[in-house]
């Protein structure tokens, strides 16, 4: 009975203690080893321009029981696996956050084509423990990054349709395209403008021509100086960027030329405000207020500065024509202005305004891709729902390494 | 060859940009690094031709006496004590150091200036509510009652009105359901639709098809 | 003769004054300033989201921080930015703060002693906070960063060169970094931040929008984006989360008497339209 009894209690002892086989360290023992990490692998960071190599490795069990007592893993790298190794980095415990069994850290100082070995050194209790890789790896750039393949199928995908529907336009198939209320209105509010002797103003967004919605506000500019010539009512484009008014002024040149007016037309018609957001749009309420303008065009990128924009054109009662792609701005034009280019309907304006049969064309392969996308979003939610494939895999674009 | 040779050297840059992505391998890895920097001292460089822009149209407007030429001065006026502060009086580089007259007249000037021109839009968003949120068809009353839930539920008041009801029909709950669920499909839907109009009109102005940004048709 | 002026009384209301309009919203946001109203300010799943993952950091962690914002969002996101670095002198965070908006780092620098003056203790420049100032170029910056922030960032706000401060010491790229912190108010910011860092270097990333551009972000919540604080309320919902009081909290209730004015002023606005549309339409028949 007395043997029982205490073989019971050494038993207990030992099935308490919270490291089995690992006494504390401040016990007066002396610090338990560390384990080391497990399954070392390097290997060439995979898509990459080189000089990359990635180390992954299952982790301590000592980091795996208890994170918050573990000092982390230094990596080392030499050029043979008995050393000598230097420092590379440290990084902290912990694991990756889709296998938070194993570790992967990036060592991105390597030479191309030099093989080297790796040492994971696991640190707790104040010991390391050293693992080392068993295959060396060596680091090489690729010439084809292979997670974009979807993007790659993509792009051929939808510049394929453009591109065919482009071609057979030219055939002189009549293509039709639905009305946009904003695009039919643009006769009349410039037609408004000349009969009450008022301005037109075009703004043109608040970003730089490297942005696509400038470019698309800048052709419907072209357009719309063209009807402006035409009837001959006065133009103002007050601009936030340098670049988009030295484009604005070529532009409206040749609206006015191809009009048949070009001694109509003056630089002074396209000008300068500001780069900085509030004090460009400080700047238009100030000319719109006191200049009052019968129509206003809002056609390119706008930010936080759409409503304060449209509400004060609205104050003075000028007719508002708005196009922007920032889905988020997209509410506050469609409360203040007349008219609203949604989206897309902003780069179809070209088109829409020229009835040119190549634009049009461009508009009928973008809808065959929004088509796809449509059939792509019905199918993946059924397969999704029944459970059978991850579809939604397949649109996933990732950064390269496991 | 006035509007060939931009034409050329975007349909290049376009497709060489293009087919970058793809590759990871030096050079064109860091082809949209390098170009992308080139724009930025374009941008920059290209800052002085808006300055002088400004100082000209404003100049022009003083000397012919036009009805608007005082907002003209007033301009031109902050323009240089701005300029000429930041270079000269400012402690040169370190002219962004606290107590600098530059950091001064950003925190006394420009910062509340710029503030209150956002804060305009507290107000203007109540006069557009008051004047486009009325239930004139079925989807304006959708609309009206969304932005009646969201405006509600993202205040204490929502749910200090709702409280006693299950959590699910709390104002906060019904506003995060209308802004996680309605509001970003709605967004999804108009991304998609502007990511394939970029694509559309990204191509066009690479082949050459849309010229207007060019001058012309 | 009532129907005649009520009628008239609902007509005038169609096309109020909007300067009207303008009086009462300036005394709803501006009255509770001087009042002691304690409002009860419920949190949301995204923002608990983000304080669930910043408690999950350990003591002494890495962080960096991004501002991207101008003086026009202040009132938005600096508090968010207050009640940032207080949360990080309590749990001793070392913070590299960095701008993709020449403002960011003003701001940071504007945040900075009021989270000190609240916490009651100063971070040690160098040690535990850093400030490497803004760099052009939108996300090549943080694509740059990905492969060397000290060769986008070689020296700090001040001109110093970068190797001299310990908190920067072991900071090669985004893999020695813990968790990222960006306050956004448009371009560049926290889309480009998913875009780039999250998808590209799988960074854990945690960010604070304007009310206006939160719904842009809300698709990259839960994977991309670990939780969000959206405008006002969110940073509200953040400081009661932290247990660090600010300003955000304080305008909570000025934000609460606004937008009952405004609602009660679209009711008003559709009580008139039906009553005036029913007077036409009885006129006709």
């Amino acid at each position: 009975m007395k043997h029982s009894r205490l073989s019971f209690i050494l038993i207990s002892i030992l099935f308490l203690s919270p490291l089995s086989g690992q006494p504390p360290p401040d016990s007066g023992n002396p610090p338990p080893l560390v384990r080391p990490a497990e399954e070392i692998r390097a290997f060439d960071t995979p898509n990459d321009a080189g000089n990359s190599i990635t180390i992954t490795w299952k982790r301590s069990p000592d980091d795996i029981a208890d994170q918050g007592r573990f000092d982390g893993y230094d990596i080392l790298r030499g050029r043979s696996p008995d050393g000598p190794f230097e420092l590379v980095l440290s990084v902290p415990g912990g694991g990756n956050e889709n296998n938070p069994l194993y570790k992967t850290c990036l060592d991105n100082n390597t030479e191309d084509g030099t093989e080297y070995y790796y040492a994971v050194d696991a640190k707790a209790f104040g010991t390391t423990t050293r693992a080392v890789s068993r295959m060396p790896a060596k680091s090489s750039q690729q010439w084809f990054n292979t997670d974009l393949v979807n993007m790659l199928i993509a792009v051929i995908f939808l510049s394929a349709a453009i591109l065919y529907y482009i071609a057979g336009a030219k055939s002189g198939k009549k293509l039709y395209i639905r009305k946009i209320a904003g695009l039919e209105a643009v006769d009349e509010a410039v037609g408004r403008a000349t009969e009450m002797g008022r301005k037109i103003f075009f703004v043109p967004g608040t970003q730089d021509m490297d942005n696509v919605q400038t470019i698309a506000g800048l052709t419907i500019l072209g357009r719309v100086a063209k009807v402006a010539a035409e009837y001959e009512a006065k133009i103002d484009v007050p601009v936030s960027r340098s670049l988009v008014m030295v484009t604005a002024r070529e532009v409206v040149k040749e609206a006015y030329y191809n009009a048949g007016r070009p001694d109509s037309y003056s630089d002074d018609m396209v000008y300068y405000l500001t780069d900085d957001q509030f004090g460009y749009a400080a700047g238009i309420d100030g000319l719109v207020v006191r200049q009052k303008p019968a129509t206003i065009f809002y056609q390119g990128a706008f930010y936080a500065e759409s409503l304060i924009l449209a509400e004060t054109g609205n104050s003075i009662g000028a007719i508002q024509i708005a196009g922007t792609a920032m889905a988020s701005q997209l509410p506050f034009f469609v409360a203040a202005c007349d008219y609203t280019l949604i989206g897309e309907e902003l780069f179809a304006a070209s088109a829409y305004l020229s009835h040119e049969p190549k634009l049009l064309g461009s508009l009928k392969g973008q809808d065959l891709g929004k088509l796809a996308i449509i059939l792509a979003l019905v199918v993946g939610l059924i397969i999704q729902l029944s459970g059978a494939y991850d579809f939604a895999s397949i649109f996933s674009v990732s950064a390269g390494g496991e | 060859m006035k509007r060939e040779i931009p034409m050329i050297i975007a349909g290049t840059v376009g497709i060489v940009l293009i087919i970058q992505y793809f590759i990871p391998a030096e050079p064109f890895g860091t082809l949209n690094d390098v170009f992308s920097d080139w724009f930025s001292i374009i941008q920059a460089s290209a800052i002085w031709l808006g300055a002088l822009n400004l100082i000209k149209v404003s100049g022009d407007k003083i000397y012919r006496r036009h009805k608007d030429w005082p907002y003209a001065a007033i301009i031109i006026v902050s323009f240089l004590v701005m300029v000429i502060i930041g270079f000269f009086f400012s402690g040169g580089r370190r002219f962004l150091d606290p107590g600098t007259p530059f950091s001064q007249m950003y925190d006394y000037v420009y910062s509340p200036l710029t503030a209150m021109m956002f804060a305009l839009l507290a107000f203007f968003v109540a006069s557009a509510s008051y004047r486009a949120f009325r239930a004139r068809t079925r989807e304006a009353t959708v609309l009206l009652l969304a932005a009646f839930f969201v405006m509600l539920g993202r205040v204490p008041l929502g749910d200090m009105l709702t409280g006693w009801l299950p959590r699910w029909l709390h104002m906060s709950e019904v506003a995060s359901w209308i802004m996680n669920i309605p509001n970003i499909a709605g967004q999804r839907a108009i991304m998609i639709g502007i990511a394939l109009g970029t694509v559309s009109t990204s191509l066009r102005l690479i082949l050459g098809i849309e010229r207007s940004y060019l001058g012309g048709e | 003769m009532a129907g005649p002026n009520r009628a008239d009384f609902w007509n005038s209301m169609m096309k109020i004054d909007r300067r009207i309009i303008f009086l009462f919203i300036f005394v709803a946001i501006s009255v509770p300033m001087f009042l002691q109203i304690q409002l009860k300010i419920p949190t949301s799943p995204e923002v608990e989201s983000l304080v669930a993952t910043l408690d999950k950091l350990p003591d002494g962690a890495r962080v960096l921080v991004s501002l991207d914002y101008d003086p026009g969002s202040e009132p938005e996101l600096q508090p968010m930015a207050e009640t940032f670095f207080g949360y990080a002198l309590k749990r001793k965070f070392k913070v590299i703060v960095i701008g993709l908006w020449p403002q960011g780092p003003i701001q940071a620098e504007r945040a900075k002693p009021i989270a000190e003056t609240q916490a009651g203790r100063q971070f040690e420049y160098g040690i535990d906070y850093v400030n490497l100032g803004y760099q052009a170029g939108n996300e090549l910056v943080i694509q740059r960063m990905g492969s060397s922030i000290p060769q986008t960032f070689p020296v700090d706000y001040f001109g110093k060169p970068i190797t001299e401060f310990p908190i920067m010491q072991g900071v090669t790229n985004f893999s020695n970094i813990d968790y990222v912190f960006n306050l956004s108010a448009g371009y560049p910011g926290t889309v480009e931040w998913v875009l780039f860092a999250v998808d590209r270097f799988n960074i854990v990333l945690g960010a604070g929008n304007t009310a206006v551009q939160a719904p842009q972000v809300y698709p990259y919540l839960g994977k991309q984006l670990k939780g969000i604080l959206g405008g006002m309320k969110g940073g509200a919902e953040f400081e009661i989360l932290t247990g660090l009081p600010g300003r955000a909290v304080k305008y909570m209730t000025g934000q609460t008497f606004a937008h009952t004015i405004i609602v009660l002023f679209i009711i008003i606005a559709n009580i008139a339209y039906f009553t005036t549309r029913k007077k036409e339409q009885g006129g006709l028949s």
